[in-house]
């Protein structure tokens, strides 16, 4: 399995580089991606400098062009395919039909992998994707249960990338308005959920509040671990109750499910994280690219060595981890 | 311009659906949308029992009839599922996965696009033209800006414009998960569900812990907390390209939503505000009203 890693500065580009990715995924800096922060993200220069980098070592560059265009703004989502396949990049991750349709047509050589946010979690889906633009991979949603992704894998020949470690998206990517409703940012045009403009921070006696658009997305006594404010890990009353009603803050881990994945056929696994520091992109590549390599050289003795728990749990939301909807009984 | 009944999003009984159906047949609607589109273990109502309900209905209300699927799509028998109402053989189907929109255009059946589909411009739009979608139906959080962009882009595409049938009235479905939080906020594990949102006509409300009501519950799918509803905005949809407003069962009191709606596209005054939030729509926070906008 191809290790993909993240990268949000040519930092953690060469992070991911020297720690072991196959693979490292890219945005360029405007809201053609779905990482689309302040600071973040590569210029002309920087990617140049990146991608020559990534050849030296012969692995492979992939850019994210994955927001759904605005009819406005259509030429930036041509003029950002334009630049990738004129960088010459190794694959180009797309979700809207449009950006699709317009980049296996103008450039018929271009990769095109289906991005998490076509929110392709069956047969079907994926191969309207294969058969109109000729997709090379597909990202799976967080959603689908560890038998579900191995009857997708089964039936179909779209080879498949899954989410292995980071920031735990509990709805259907691409199909949440959540972050939308609150702020009037859509993920989907935008790329970007909780935007940190609209974030407070409130300190009292009581404690620690914080909101999203005004809204109180949870309130924290004095000394208690305190998340970035995101609508599905708030803690809201329901029912009378006050709780996490929909996720508590936790990270996705999966290394327990590496043998697993393998045998299903998974062509690779994804770290989340763009926006993450190049410390963090450093040291889940090292543990994942570790957890690979031992896997690929005894697969029937391997297991999960107690470092490489503990590296990845301190970089974890909440210092929490889970697998997520791999695991049915997370449903 | 038309009114359409959305499907109903959430879990009724049968007995409940079968009465709000017959209420339904005899309000001024022009399309009435049928099935199940949030969870496939709801079963009040089977493919056969909702294709059978569509010919009954057929027999005293003139309204077009169609049939929506499923939103999310994840096990085997789901698909398997979702190709049998594709290929019901009777009525033109609402498409909410582009895994129903490919077995549609394997086909060749027009469809509509229903507003899980994530289209937000015109070269999607063309791309799902070309597979047969007939009507669209914007994803909720779609704009008065965007969609006066949208055609305009597609009309500089030299492309026709669908049918437009905008989101109007109802908790507006924001979001999918494989989790469902019904069942989290019962403490049951989503395989030993016992269909609990049946107890939940119109879901259950999440609030803010300052009591700020913020979203609704309902199986794997999460709603608004508010009610959508631009009827107030009605001469400005009138003037966007719009040709069919949806209203989304609540409920209660729908017959009233629908004569109110009715009663304006007569000819009568809409409201200076309605009750309900209309941020999309003035491309806000969809939580927000216009006057809490600052709009008006």
């Amino acid at each position: 399995m191809h290790l993909v890693c993240p990268a949000g500065s040519l930092p953690a580009l060469k992070a991911a580089l020297q720690q072991g990715a196959d693979a490292i995924y890219v945005g360029f800096r405007d809201d053609t991606n779905a990482r689309h922060f302040a600071g973040l993200n590569f210029d002309d220069k920087q990617l140049d400098n990146g991608l020559q980098l990534i050849r030296q070592r012969g692995k492979q560059l992939y850019v994210a062009v994955n927001t759904y265009a605005q009819p406005q703004g259509w030429t930036r989502w041509q003029r950002a395919v334009d630049q990738a396949a004129d960088l010459g990049v190794d694959a180009l991750i797309a979700a809207d039909p449009g950006v699709l349709a317009y980049a296996s047509r103008r450039y018929p050589d271009l990769n095109l992998h289906l991005s998490v946010q076509g929110s392709a979690t069956n047969v079907a889906a994926l191969t309207f994707y294969q058969k109109r633009y000729n997709i090379r991979r597909a990202v799976l949603p967080r959603v689908l249960s560890l038998a579900q992704v191995g009857q997708v894998a089964e039936k179909s020949t779209v080879p498949l990338e899954v989410f292995a470690f980071g920031s735990l998206c509990i709805m259907a990517e691409g199909r949440c308005h959540l972050s939308s409703y609150v702020t009037g940012e859509s993920p989907n045009l935008c790329g970007v959920c909780s935007p940190a403009k609209a974030v407070r921070w409130q300190e009292d006696t009581d404690g620690l509040s914080s909101r999203l658009g005004g809204v109180l997305i949870d309130r924290y006594s004095p000394g208690e671990p305190a998340g970035y404010p995101t609508l599905c890990k708030g803690r809201f009353m329901v029912n009378g109750q006050r709780f996490h009603a929909l996720e508590e803050p936790t990270s996705l881990n999966t290394l327990d499910l590496i043998p697993q994945l393998a045998q299903i056929g998974i062509a690779a696994v994804k770290i989340e994280g763009r926006q993450r520091s190049p410390a963090y992109v450093e040291q889940v590549t090292r543990v994942w690219r570790a957890a690979l390599d031992a896997h690929a050289k005894a697969p029937a003795h391997f297991s999960v060595l107690p470092q490489w728990r503990s590296a990845l749990d301190t970089l974890s939301e909440g210092s929490q981890s889970t697998l997520g909807a791999y695991h049915r009984s997370w449903q | 311009m038309k009114l359409s009944l959305g499907p109903v999003l959430f879990y009724w009984s049968r007995e409940k659906l079968l009465d709000f159906y017959a209420e339904m047949t005899s309000q001024p609607l022009d399309i009435i949308y049928l099935g199940e589109t949030v969870c496939s273990k709801r079963r009040a109502l089977s493919l056969d029992d909702w294709l059978g309900l569509a010919r009954e209905l057929r027999e005293c209300t003139k309204a077009e009839l169609v049939i929506s699927g499923l939103a999310l799509i994840e096990a085997a028998s789901e698909l398997s599922s979702l190709k049998r109402l594709c290929h019901n053989g009777e009525l033109l189907v609402e498409a909410n996965d582009m895994g129903a929109v490919q077995l549609l255009h394997e086909q060749g059946l027009p469809f509509v696009a229903g507003p899980a589909l994530n289209l937000y411009n015109a070269p999607a739009l063309a791309e799902l033209q070309d597979c047969g979608l007939q009507r669209w139906v914007p994803p909720v959080e779609c704009s008065a800006a965007l969609l006066h962009d949208c055609l305009k882009q597609l009309d500089a595409l030299g492309r026709p414009r669908p049918e437009v049938e905008l989101f109007a009235y109802g908790h507006l479905p924001l979001a999918y998960s494989a989790r469902c939080f019904t069942a989290r906020a019962e403490n049951r594990p989503k395989d030993d569900c016992q269909f609990c949102c049946i107890s939940y006509p119109e879901g259950i409300p999440l609030l803010s812990q300052e009591g700020e009501a913020l979203f609704t519950l309902n199986g794997i799918q999460t709603l608004s907390a508010r009610v959508n509803n631009l009827l107030a905005d009605y001469p400005a949809l009138q003037r966007s390209g719009i040709d069919c407003l949806r209203l989304s069962p609540r409920a209660e009191d729908m017959a009233q939503v629908v004569a109110d709606y009715h009663a304006v596209r007569l000819g009568g005054l809409p409201p200076l505000l309605a009750q309900g939030c209309n941020g999309y729509w003035h491309g806000r926070p969809g939580m927000l009203n216009a006057e809490e906008a600052g709009l008006c």
